[in-house]
């Protein structure tokens, strides 16, 4: 599928109608998802009505936008009023949301054409898409592989053009692993950055909506669509949005001289060689383009992942225990009294990692445990973001593998919970710190999957890894590359 | 209260209260619906505080100010930097399953007030009750149940979330009450504290102001606290007194007769005047707290702290003591007048208007507290403004009116307003104070009635009434009385 420019340039100069292309993605998802199996819902009739709007706009001699016309997947779990938020649960499986989440409520005022919503982990838990309760959304360079997750079903949806662009939730690296994957650019802004309401939480405080896109410059366009100030969420930053997609350049030369540092943690055992040596590769890359590329430790990188499965399953355990059968969503019949329909309505509506992770957190936030567990994870977070402060202030951007693999094969991890939590081992500290990261494709391995790096930057400085993204993007042949469906 | 016994040993009641208030703000605490009482169920309620998936809490500003103010009122450190956290249970009235609290870091704590008891000879005690902390939460929904007063036993229940997360705020005392007497007298102050501060209707009924009491009860001279039981569901002051009452007799005679107190809840049942066990506590319940991720620290400067402080009032307890010491007014006086700011200011007005303090406080707590409660009125709504009954006020002190005529004349006042000095002369009713007008009066009764007068000289001397009687007829009660009963006297004796 055409980038966001082209596509605006397309409708700008009637070469084609809002309508025709909303028409002919609504095709390509109906002859390519049965094999992708991305979206759990398409709204083709609503998608439909908007392009017509965005046309008679046209028709009028109006200025577009460039998100106007736009075909968007969105995840299911970000709610969208009137159309049912699943989240992959059976949970909710009839919940229709009566509002729609800021984010959506901006694409809406943008003119994007909401085409669908896309198939993930159950609420977003999992690093494979596989715990989604309705289907397996397969890898689209392989379809017997995995698209990574949780959302791996907007990763695969926007790999296999069945749409422009996509929005994810990436709590531990939920975008940037599938994209990487997937081959596709994600981004996890900084927290706070988007807005979160509307979003369904997993673990609040590490939760962040984040675009999905074929190129940098799509993914620029969306977040700078999204992101900004909302006073709906209190934890939402209250800072100015520069044009992402302004600022980007062919290249790093004008630049002011760019410092890249290599976490040294991220490499050796238990990364694959081919994925060691296309980030190498791309240092060389960076290097050529004009950056100093230096080697850079962060200790304590190796304990965000076990802080992150104490933090972020205590706050999962809070917040899914509104799912209680009472007031929306699943409810058993065959219930006793109170206490039985809660615990038939929970042990039937959650999958086995969603319950996995509510019973740890649990367990870690009861007396006599959350001093040793949930108050050490906590100084375990506080000494992750010391570590990047540090990193900081050596280089501008740092630099890792997004995944340690590439895209394994369905089912291959299913029964080991910590082998499938190994995969985010690369993109959970940089959730525990609230910084903005990104990944994006840097070759291929010998089986010819997609291969992802992860570009860090410091707080808000979204503009500076999008920048140096694209000029990457632009040196490499990668983006271009698309998986034969 | 200490309770003698045969054996001679004395105890006393330990008491320690926690007070659920809300706050009077028109929305709710972390979010825009309504906090109107007594609309139908699940009218005031929106995906937030019904617990919606992927829905965000915004911290309602008007109930940090309330907070903080009953914190000062209160006199509490104000915490400069506290935060919410996460309070976990499940039960159908809790729509996200988790109550958004304070836990660790209130917003306010170490605080007292001072509570003033009267006995029966009009004496004062003075006592200060310390208050452990206050803090800032969301109320639960309500459960209507069919078949069944409670969950268990009924055939169904229905979740009523109007109430869900109107702002509440938690006000936990010291254990220092030692009777009913005052730990009702606190929860009274506690009211009073609220509503001067509008933080608060303090409305019993309603719900907007809940008590739940911790009683022991101990040997006297024993240093620890013997085992507390909780009581629920008074739903007046006296009702708070009566329980602890009832409980402190209950565990004594327990005690005595070698029981043990079992660690419970209790309900007071107000028909029957009576404790009754709810459920018994087995450890403490683990509520998971942590700190909610959702909302930002809160932070008070010491600026917008300033600003809070100065537009406090005078609260009920310094409006007493000025009242007994500068206006003069008894302790009893002074506790009515106080109760309600709105009377208070009412008659502060009154004074400032140039009324007798003395005068004015009867005025108001007689004629005018009468007519309120009989057109169900608040003060500020009535037509006889301060003004007015200080002008009324001054007739009678003048003598241009004597207390009867006023009288007469409040309702209209009461009613329409107006000027009492004008209505007075329009209708003629000024006093007579004329020392000829009045005896060329009585001479007039006197000569009409010479048997009356001949009995009271020889001695029947109670007739003085009727000749006082028939002068005021005579005068339609104008004639100054006290003049008039000076010149009957020496007349009747010739």
């Amino acid at each position: 599928m055409a980038s966001i420019r082209e596509l605006h340039r397309q409708l700008t100069n009637k070469e084609r109608s809002a309508e025709e292309l909303t028409r002919e993605t609504l095709d390509r998802i109906e002859t390519i998802d049965p094999q992708v199996r991305g979206f759990l819902q398409v709204m083709a009739d609503a998608a439909i009505d908007r392009a017509r709007r965005v046309d008679a706009k046209i028709a009028a001699g109006e200025a577009i936008g460039h998100l106007e016309g736009i075909p968007i997947a969105i995840k299911d779990n970000i709610c969208t009023a009137g159309v049912p938020t699943t989240c992959g649960s059976k949970i909710l499986e009839n919940f229709v949301p009566p509002y729609n989440a800021t984010v959506i409520e901006k694409l809406e005022a943008a003119g994007a054409i909401l085409i669908g919503k896309t198939n993930l982990d159950e609420f977003a838990m999992g690093s494979s898409t596989e715990n989604s309760a309705f289907q397996v959304t397969a890898n689209p360079w392989d379809l017997d592989r995995v698209p990574g997750g949780s959302s791996g079903g907007s990763a695969a949806v926007v790999a296999a053009n069945e749409c422009t662009v996509a929005l994810g939730s990436d709590t531990g690296g939920s975008i940037r692993q599938p994209a990487s994957l997937c081959g596709v650019v994600g981004m996890k802004p900084t927290y706070g950055l988007v807005s979160r309401y509307g979003l369904v939480a997993y673990a609040s405080s590490l939760d962040q909506i984040g675009p999905l896109a074929g190129t940098v410059e799509d993914a620029a366009i969306l977040l700078e669509a999204i992101a900004g100030y909302d006073p709906k969420d209190s934890t939402s930053l209250k800072t100015e949005i520069p044009s992402y997609y302004k600022a980007l350049k062919p290249n790093l030369k004008p630049k002011r001289h760019l410092r890249i540092g290599v976490i040294q943690e991220t490499f050796g055992q238990g990364v694959d060689p081919a994925v060691e040596q296309a980030v190498k590769d791309a240092l060389t890359v960076l290097q050529e383009l004009g950056a100093e590329v230096q080697v850079i430790s962060c200790p304590t990188f190796r304990y965000g992942l076990p802080a992150y499965y104490i933090i972020a399953p205590s706050e999962a355990s809070a917040n899914l225990a509104r799912y209680d059968g009472v007031k929306y969503g699943m409810r058993v019949e065959d219930a006793e009294n109170l206490i039985d329909m809660y615990a038939k309505t929970r042990a039937r509506g959650f999958g086995s990692e969603v319950k996995r992770r509510i019973v740890i957190g649990t367990y870690a936030l009861s007396a006599g445990y959350y001093d040793a567990y949930y108050l050490k994870a906590q100084k375990v977070r506080t000494l992750i973001r010391q570590d990047f402060d540090r990193a900081f202030n050596h280089v501008d951007i740092l630099v890792c593998p997004t995944s340690p693999t590439t895209a394994f094969k369905a089912g291959e991890k299913t029964a080991d919970p910590l082998g499938m939590y190994l995969s985010d081992l690369m993109t959970i500290p940089v959730n525990l710190a609230g910084l903005p990261a990104l990944s994006l494709p840097c070759g291929f391995d010998e089986g010819g999957l997609p291969i992802g790096m992860q570009a860090i930057g410091n707080v808000l400085q979204e503009q500076l890894l999008l920048e140096v993204a694209h000029a990457y993007e632009q040196a490499t042949p990668w983006s271009q590359k698309r998986p034969k469906l | 209260m200490t309770v003698a016994t045969p054996t001679k040993t004395q105890y006393e009641a330990v008491i320690g209260l926690e007070t659920h208030c809300q706050l009077s703000t028109e929305s709710k605490i972390f979010s825009a619906s309504s906090t109107a009482f007594g609309a139908d169920p699940n009218q005031n309620i929106d995906p937030i505080c019904a617990g919606l998936p992927g829905v965000l809490p915004v911290l309602n500003q008007k109930v940090l100010e309330y907070a903080v103010k009953v914190g000062l009122a209160l006199n509490c450190e104000i915490a400069p930097y506290s935060k919410f956290d996460r309070k976990q249970y499940f039960y159908p009235d809790l729509p996200k399953n988790y109550q958004i609290s304070q836990y660790d870091l209130p917003i306010a704590q170490n605080g007292w007030l001072e509570v003033e008891l009267l006995d029966e000879e009009g004496n004062i005690t003075r006592k200060r009750i310390g208050i452990t902390r206050a803090h800032m939460e969301e109320d639960a929904g309500k459960l209507v149940h069919a078949g069944s007063d409670r969950l268990s036993g009924s055939t169904y229940s229905l979740v009523d979330l109007n109430r869900a997360g109107i702002a509440l705020l938690e006000i936990v005392s010291e254990p220092d009450l030692r009777s009913g007497q005052e730990a009702a007298e606190y929860a009274r102050e506690l009211r009073r504290i609220v509503r001067y501060l509008g933080a608060s209707d303090g409305n019993m009924q309603e719900g907007s102001l809940r008590c739940d009491v911790n009683v022991s009860v101990r040997p006297v001279g024993q240093a620890e606290f013997g085992t507390k039981v909780e009581i629920k569901n008074m739903n007046s002051f006296n009702a708070i007194q009566r329980a602890i009452e009832f409980e402190i007799e209950r565990q004594v005679a327990a005690i005595e007769t070698g029981e043990t107190i079992l660690q419970e809840t209790r309900l007071w049942e107000e028909n029957s005047q009576r404790t009754i066990s709810m459920r018994t506590k087995e450890g403490s319940s683990d509520y998971r707290y942590f700190p909610e991720p959702d909302l930002t620290p809160i932070e008070v400067s010491p600026e917008q702290l300033k600003q809070w402080e100065s537009e406090l009032p005078e609260l009920p307890a310094a409006k007493r003591k000025r009242y007994e010491e500068e206006l003069g007014l008894s302790a009893y006086d002074t506790q009515v007048l106080t109760d309600d700011r709105d009377v208070a200011e009412y008659l502060e007005a009154t004074i400032a208007a140039g009324a007798d303090a003395k005068q004015a406080a009867n005025w108001v707590m007689g004629d005018v507290t009468a007519y309120l409660k009989e057109s169900k009125l608040d003060i500020g709504a009535i037509a006889l403004k301060p003004a007015i009954l200080a002008e009324l006020i001054d007739l009678i002190e003048n003598k241009t009116i004597s207390g009867k005529i006023a009288k007469e004349i409040l309702p209209e006042l009461l009613e329409k307003g107006g000027s009492p000095k004008k209505l007075v002369e329009s209708k003629g009713m000024t006093q007579i104070s004329d020392t000829g007008a009045i005896e060329s009066a009585i001479d007039e009764i006197l000569a009409a009635n010479p048997d009356k007068v001949e009995q009271f000289r020889s001695g029947k001397t109670k007739l003085q009434g009727f000749f006082m009687g028939q002068v005021m007829k005579k005068t339609q009660g104008r004639a100054d009385p006290k003049l008039t009963n000076q010149i009957l006297a020496k007349k009747l004796q010739g």
